[in-house]
């Protein structure tokens, strides 16, 4: 019985959402990579509500993917609650989403736009079921809004960086997720790119959706979060972006100080 | 031209070795897309050279080789991803292992037996000595296998393209690789019929390529392949009883010669696009 659920994926989901909760809940979480003695991720609580979009930041190393990536499952083995809408994480997959960091993908893999899209309705489909009008609209729409509608039959191998990553937002956007997670979407990415991607998530989050997306680039933070969370291993500060970039913070995550009493 | 064509096929067994040439065709041409492009060249040569210890070790026994090579093969994947495991040896190590190590073994057992003749045949195929029993089973591991492909298709796109999305709905890309895994080896045990264990590798690999040449869509790819598969099979067999040289080589050859012109055509496409000046479409 165990094995069967093992093999099955996506299909149906029973259990609903809880209301005026939580969209992500983490207590107390620990995970270490197989093999390493070392905590890669130590001791993390963190709270994000619906409607909330949120910056993690952090340096090279500090874990802003392996947090990810251990709350979307990618990772296993760690320790810990992480609660997606009131249920346990992995329970209902179709309430969160992942772009995953660029490197993670076959980019070479011969798919066009439209089937790398339509994945983000395999989930709601799982196995022996092919795609229905209904999925075939909601790609249409993901497209049209990511304004890639004209690319769909090219192959995503010719596209270049910005295009790529407006079809991986697209796939999400398909996937119709609640809880959005990026993992440094704004790599390699052209302006009118960035401009559109935030765009899209404040979009998302004023319809009351949840989106932590975790970036280096911390000239884009005061403009378009409003909450960033910075984590080396562990969460080292939390609030108003204001609050959490502050010299301190940036030089460790850089490696350098700055002069308190220097006025440019 | 008639008679050219039918002459041989008077002959039932060369009848059935047509036919276990094209099933072998089918199958391995529908899987070489996915070996090609997910990389999986050289796991697929070590499976196709681990099998042979089962091979023998059921000729022994007397018991079906179809079932001492899918044996052999689990045994076979199952060390390569034990050593490979928890990050300790990088997979193409391991593979390298295995690969050797159970060839060895299948070397080993051959030379205690005799009638060596026998077993030149799963090194090198034997088209000719295929059985109306051995034609039923082929038939059936190739349905299983085109039957399968269709059903897990898109699945085996996206964890292909994104195992961390494919990860995040719950579909394991660790799975879906051993599921292709053991299509691969079920679908190499037909093929060694036609063109035996060192040159099965070629129907795995050498279609898609050619198919990669010329399309960049993956179902593409999957037509052209099978057509180029099939085609160079028949006439590999032809050439092969005509010209009186062994059918695996001569099917090999024909289908390299295919890759070939598709690489030219490719290239000279490609130099015509440049040369005209014209940015790609």
């Amino acid at each position: 019985m165990k094995l069967l659920q093992k093999l099955n994926y996506g299909g149906s989901c029973d259990t609903p959402a809880v209301p005026q909760g939580a969209a992500l809940s983490i207590d107390s979480l620990y995970f270490r990579y197989p093999g390493s003695s070392m905590r890669a991720l130590d001791n993390i609580s963190l709270v994000v509500n619906p409607g909330e979009r949120v910056a993690l930041i952090g340096p090279n190393g500090a874990g802003k993917s392996t947090l990810l990536n251990v709350i979307v499952g990618i990772e296993s083995g760690h320790t810990g609650e992480i609660q997606v809408y009131g249920n346990p994480a992995h329970e209902c997959r179709h309430r969160m989403a992942i772009v995953p960091q660029r490197s993670s993908i076959d980019w070479r893999f011969p798919v066009t736009v439209r089937q790398v899209v339509m994945m983000g309705r395999y989930v709601h489909l799982g196995w022996f079921r092919w795609p229905r009008q209904e999925d075939q609209d909601r790609v249409d729409q993901a497209m049209e809004m990511m304004d890639i509608a004209n690319l769909a039959e090219r192959q995503v191998g010719e596209l270049s960086g910005g295009q790529q990553q407006r079809v991986m937002l697209a796939r999400t956007l398909a996937h119709d997720a609640d809880l959005l997670l990026l993992d440094e979407p704004l790599n390699h990415v052209d302006i009118s790119t960035q401009e559109l991607i935030f765009h899209t998530l404040e979009k998302l989050t004023a319809a009351g959706k949840a989106v932590i997306v975790s970036t280096h680039d911390l000239g884009v933070l005061t403009v378009h979060f409003s909450r960033a969370v910075f984590i080396d291993r562990r969460v080292i500060a939390d609030g108003r972006v204001e609050e959490v970039v502050t010299p301190e913070t940036i030089a460790k995550a850089y490696g350098f100080e700055f002069h308190k009493d220097y006025v440019p | 031209m008639i008679d050219f064509i039918l002459e041989p096929l008077a002959y039932g067994f060369v009848l059935r070795g047509l036919l276990a040439g094209v099933l072998a065709a089918v199958s391995c041409a529908l899987l070489s897309a996915f070996v090609v492009w997910r990389g999986m060249a050289f796991v697929g040569d070590a499976l196709a050279h681990a099998i042979l210890p089962g091979i023998v070790v059921a000729y022994i026994f007397g018991f079906s080789f179809f079932f001492g090579a899918l044996g052999a093969a689990a045994a076979a994947v199952l060390l390569i991803g034990m050593i490979s495991g928890r990050r300790r040896l990088k997979e193409d190590t391991a593979i390298g292992i295995v690969f050797s190590g159970f060839f060895a073994l299948g070397v080993l057992f051959m030379s205690r037996i005799t009638t060596y003749q026998d077993l030149s045949h799963i090194l090198f195929g034997n088209i000719l000595g295929v059985s109306s029993t051995d034609l039923t089973v082929m038939a059936v591991v190739v349905a299983i296998t085109v039957i399968s492909l269709a059903f897990s298709f898109k699945e085996l796109v996206v964890t292909s393209f994104d195992s961390a999305h494919s990860m995040a709905i719950g579909l394991s890309p660790t799975l879906l690789r051993y599921f292709l895994l053991f299509l691969i080896a079920i679908t190499t045990v037909v093929a060694i019929q036609t063109v035996g264990v060192i040159l099965v590798l070629s129907l795995l690999v050498t279609p898609g390529a050619a198919a990669s040449m010329i399309s960049k869509r993956l179902k593409t790819i999957m037509i052209v392949s099978t057509a180029l598969s099939l085609v160079s099979t028949v006439i590999g067999f032809y050439v092969s009883y005509y010209g009186n040289v062994a059918s695996g080589p001569a099917i090999v050859l024909t289908l390299t010669l295919f890759f070939v012109c598709a690489f030219a055509w490719s290239h000279i496409i490609g130099y015509l696009r440049h040369a005209s000046g014209g940015r790609e479409r």
